[in-house]
């Protein structure tokens, strides 16, 4: 060994290099997401900045509130869908009316950064390109978890900021609490993302895991107070059951109602435990391949038309949408009766609830409410359906399929009766659910459900016309559906003027149970979406594809 | 002879690119057709043109003796398409996406799809995202060849393939003549269309500048000449036709227009030919003469925008 400068040590060297090329992804991948995460973050802290107004205009006195706060300590079903509450401030109940909500939306924000940026470039085969560089082994996974660790601070950062006049602690504590929300689940699509072949599968499947885990909030808070799982609790009166989801974190670190800081711990452990986890697990595989591995297939086929390849690339979708609406309607058909108990109290609650669902009757008015949502949320399946053709057009895979003794309309045909053919099937199952649930008003409840399919189509309508006209901005379908499922959601409870709400096809229809039937609107709306798909067929035939 | 693909005046722009410049085309029943151009210059565009899938702007396309874009789908029930760059459903396997595509054609020969499953030693049990890019073209191919159709259409359909799989192509495509199918073949690989191809047609910038035969090509360019005589060479450079003329002693290399081609050897047997060889100009030097042509024309754009 002489004294001269010698290299660093080849260990040391070694394992640096893991990272190398991370900054540089991370900023590609910033680049890349630079519209989608700002509107989710915007969307995110919107919804829970507008929060404090919204309930002060509810419930105007300390006095209101404290009795909504009883309230709620004797509904389940109530507690069930939003949580329990805890203090009766403004940050609070803030904290109450949309933390679950924030902290899912910060999930699925996270689960798509994360896969996009690794399962989704390892199958797309752009990932072999971009690490034959000077890229490190680790550093796409660390690129993609930093990615989503920037948009969560950004929403931590804006949610603190905005909520910081509710008292800076809480505010604190709630930003980071949806913050953590989203990091564990931005760990765990990493973990899921090692183990798919396919990115759809791995978003499909944390998605599952994002449902698991409201479920078991809501049974867990629904619990609370019943009987035998009060022997389960752990301390102020949280099932144990909220303490095996992440969701059920949040509301455990309750924010504005002395907040328990150590909760947030929890996430931290949470996140670095599922990191290690997917950094072993990609350690231990090849670029491009997987865990669960692809099994193979047929080697003859049975497809033997257009209309069969779009149901076998469907039936996938049909199902698990056929599968979550008749759940969610079994859920909100059973909460119906205590929700209406609990709305009755409060005079401003039950306006708004009536001019989201309409007649004085506040069960219907509740199930009309759930079957309004149902069918805003319908409308995200219609235009998912219906962009496939974009999608295997842009992919190219239209090309060969058409190049066959296949007419355009045909190729169309498939998918479109899928999407409009799905929405009625979902709208059904979501029917049957609610009468499952609820146990009595079978046909109304199907009825309501059936006309909202005229709201659900004319937003199909949309996406057609679009596929068929502005190929290259059909993706506005979604903009479309979110514009829709924003007027439908908020618009009621802030006071939006009606040239605003009349926007949305669903401020049409009729509101279903309870209300009164009428065929006029319904008739227009349908007709309007027939329109519509004309309009974008005939623009199918006549314009270029692909390209 | 019938023709199976007449094109004429053929325009497209998409946006400010013109696309295609008046291309025209022409193959005839039963022939295999070379269709060449370098990489933009409108190959695809006329293909896709050819499948119904773009709408040209002017000019007719006949395909089959149908027009291509109001009679797409009887058209294309007795077609086959292997474009350059497959991709496939990530949830389908290969032996399912074979027969998807030969029943949306006129059908498919059982036989001779399990036959060419085993020629291109295509695993058919696998799922799209699997295959490699050789293997995915693979698929589209057997698909095209067990296809009970007149003509096929190829778009650089080989890309991707090793030395050996190409081979087997080469005997596919050569099998689709002797059964008296069409077959228009759009490829880089010269060595390739030099083989098959009975007739070719070279498109720049969305124009056709040579169709013909392979021989019909040759005689319009030049022959390179090398010789060794018995004494110094005379009058040579004199000679109408010649270019790139080099002497070195009693060594000649020139390139000579072919069609002057019998003036120039009656001048080398006039001073005595030790040795001689004469190579007719490769389908290479066919194609990297339009190149290079272009690369000048193009460098003159240049310039003239340069002095504008």
């Amino acid at each position: 060994m002489t004294a001269t400068a010698s290299p660093a040590p080849a260990a040391r060297t070694g394992r640096s290099r893991h990272l190398a090329g991370t900054g540089t992804l991370l900023r590609f991948a910033l680049r890349r997401d630079r519209v989608m995460i700002p509107v989710w973050v915007a969307v995110n802290a919107l919804m829970v900045l507008s929060m404090p107004n919204t309930i002060k205009g509810l419930y105007a006195t300390p006095a209101e509130r404290a009795d909504l706060m009883r309230q709620m300590a004797t509904n389940a079903s109530l507690r069930a869908m939003v949580g329990p509450v805890f203090g009766d401030s403004l940050g609070a109940l803030t904290a109450w009316r949309v933390g679950v909500y924030a902290g899912a939306l910060a999930a699925v924000m996270s689960l798509l950064v994360v896969v996009r940026h690794t399962r989704d470039e390892e199958e797309s085969g752009r990932q072999e390109l971009v690490s034959s560089g000077m890229v490190g082994r680790r550093a796409p996974l660390t690129a993609a978890l930093l990615a989503a660790a920037v948009a969560n601070a950004a929403l931590a950062l804006l949610i603190t900021a905005g909520l910081a006049g509710q008292g800076a602690p809480g505010a604190l504590a709630f930003g980071l609490g949806v913050a953590g929300v989203g990091m564990v689940f931005a760990t765990m699509a990493a973990i899921v993302a090692q183990l798919t072949e396919s990115a759809r599968l791995a978003r499909g499947l944390t998605s599952a895991v994002l449902g698991a885990a409201f479920v078991l909030r809501a049974a867990g808070d629904s619990a609370t107070d019943g009987g035998t799982a009060q022997a389960f609790s752990t301390g102020g009166g949280s099932s144990v059951l909220t303490w095996v989801s992440p969701l059920g974190w949040l509301e455990n670190l309750r924010a504005f109602a002395g907040e328990r800081w150590w909760v947030l711990l929890l996430f931290a452990a949470a996140a670095v435990v599922q990191a290690g986890v997917a950094y072993e697990l990609a350690g231990r595989r090849d670029i491009g391949m997987s865990f669960l591995p692809t099994r193979p297939g047929p080697a003859r086929g049975h497809i033997g038309t257009a209309g069969a390849l779009a149901w076998r690339l469907q039936r996938g979708s049909v199902l698990g949408w056929s599968v979550g609406f008749f759940v969610a309607g079994v859920v909100y058909g059973g909460m119906a009766d205590g929700a209406a108990q609990l709305v009755g109290d409060n005079a401003k609650a039950r306006e708004i609830f009536q001019r989201m669902g309409g007649q004085a009757g506040l069960t219907d008015a509740f199930l009309a409410a759930m079957v309004g949502m149902l069918g805003l949320v319908a409308a995200l399946h219609v235009v998912s359906s219906v962009l496939r053709l974009s999608g295997e057009e842009s992919s190219g895979r239209a090309e060969p399929v058409l190049a066959g003794a296949v007419g355009r309309l045909r190729w169309a045909a498939g998918h479109l009766l899928l999407a409009f053919g799905g929405s009625v099937l979902i709208m059904l199952l979501a029917g049957l659910g609610l009468a499952v649930g609820h146990g009595k008003q079978v046909g109304p409840v199907l009825g309501a459900c059936l006309v909202q399919v005229a709201g659900v189509w004319v937003v199909g309508g949309v996406a057609v016309l679009l596929h068929g006209v502005l190929p290259r901005g059909a993706v506005a379908a979604w903009g479309v559906a979110g514009a829709v499922l924003l007027i439908g959601w908020i618009g009621p409870a802030l006071d939006v003027p009606q040239l605003v709400l009349d926007l949305s096809p669903f401020g049409h229809l009729p509101k279903l149970p309870g209300g009164r039937m009428e065929w006029g609107p319904v008739g227009v709306l349908s007709a309007l979406a027939v329109l519509l798909v004309a309009g974008g067929l005939a623009g199918l035939r006549r314009r270029d594809i692909g390209g | 002879m019938t023709q199976a693909i007449t094109v004429s005046g053929l325009h497209k722009s998409f946006g400010r690119t013109h696309a295609l410049d008046g291309l025209d085309l022409d193959v005839a029943t039963g022939e295999v057709h070379g269709f060449l151009g370098p990489n933009g210059s409108g190959k695809s565009t006329t293909i896709r043109v050819l499948l119904g899938l773009l709408r040209a702007d002017s000019g007719a396309a006949q395909v089959l003796g149908r027009d291509s874009w109001t009679d797409a789908v009887e058209v294309h029930r007795r077609i086959a398409y292997v474009p350059g760059d497959v991709t496939l459903w990530r949830n389908l396997s290969g032996g399912e996406v074979i027969d998807l595509y030969g029943r949306l054609r006129g059908g498919l020969d059982r036989r001779r799809r399990d036959e060419l499953v085993e020629r291109f030693e295509l695993d058919p049990t696998k799922k799209g995202r699997t295959y490699s890019k050789g293997n995915r073209q693979k698929v589209a191919l057997v698909a095209a060849f067990a296809s009970d159709v007149d003509l096929l259409i190829l778009d650089e359909p080989t890309s991707g393939l090793d030395p050996l799989m190409e081979e087997v192509f080469q005997r596919c495509v050569a099998e689709e003549r002797d059964r008296g199918r069409t077959v228009l073949l759009s490829s880089h690989i010269l060595s390739e269309v030099e083989e098959l191809c009975d007739r070719v047609s070279i498109i720049r910038r969305g124009r056709t500048v040579e169709s013909g035969s392979l021989a019909d090509l040759r005689h319009l360019t030049r022959t390179s000449v090398t010789a060794e005589l018995a004494g110094p060479p005379d009058g040579l450079a004199r000679l109408p036709g010649v270019h790139d003329l080099d002497v070195q002693g009693r060594r000649v290399r020139l390139q000579v227009d072919t069609d002057k081609l019998n003036e120039v050897l009656r001048s080398l047997s006039r001073t005595g030919v030790r040795s001689l060889t004469s190579t007719p100009p490769t389908l290479e030097e066919l194609f990297l003469r339009h190149y290079q042509d272009e690369a000048g024309s193009e460098a003159d754009d240049r310039t003239a925008e340069v002095t504008r």
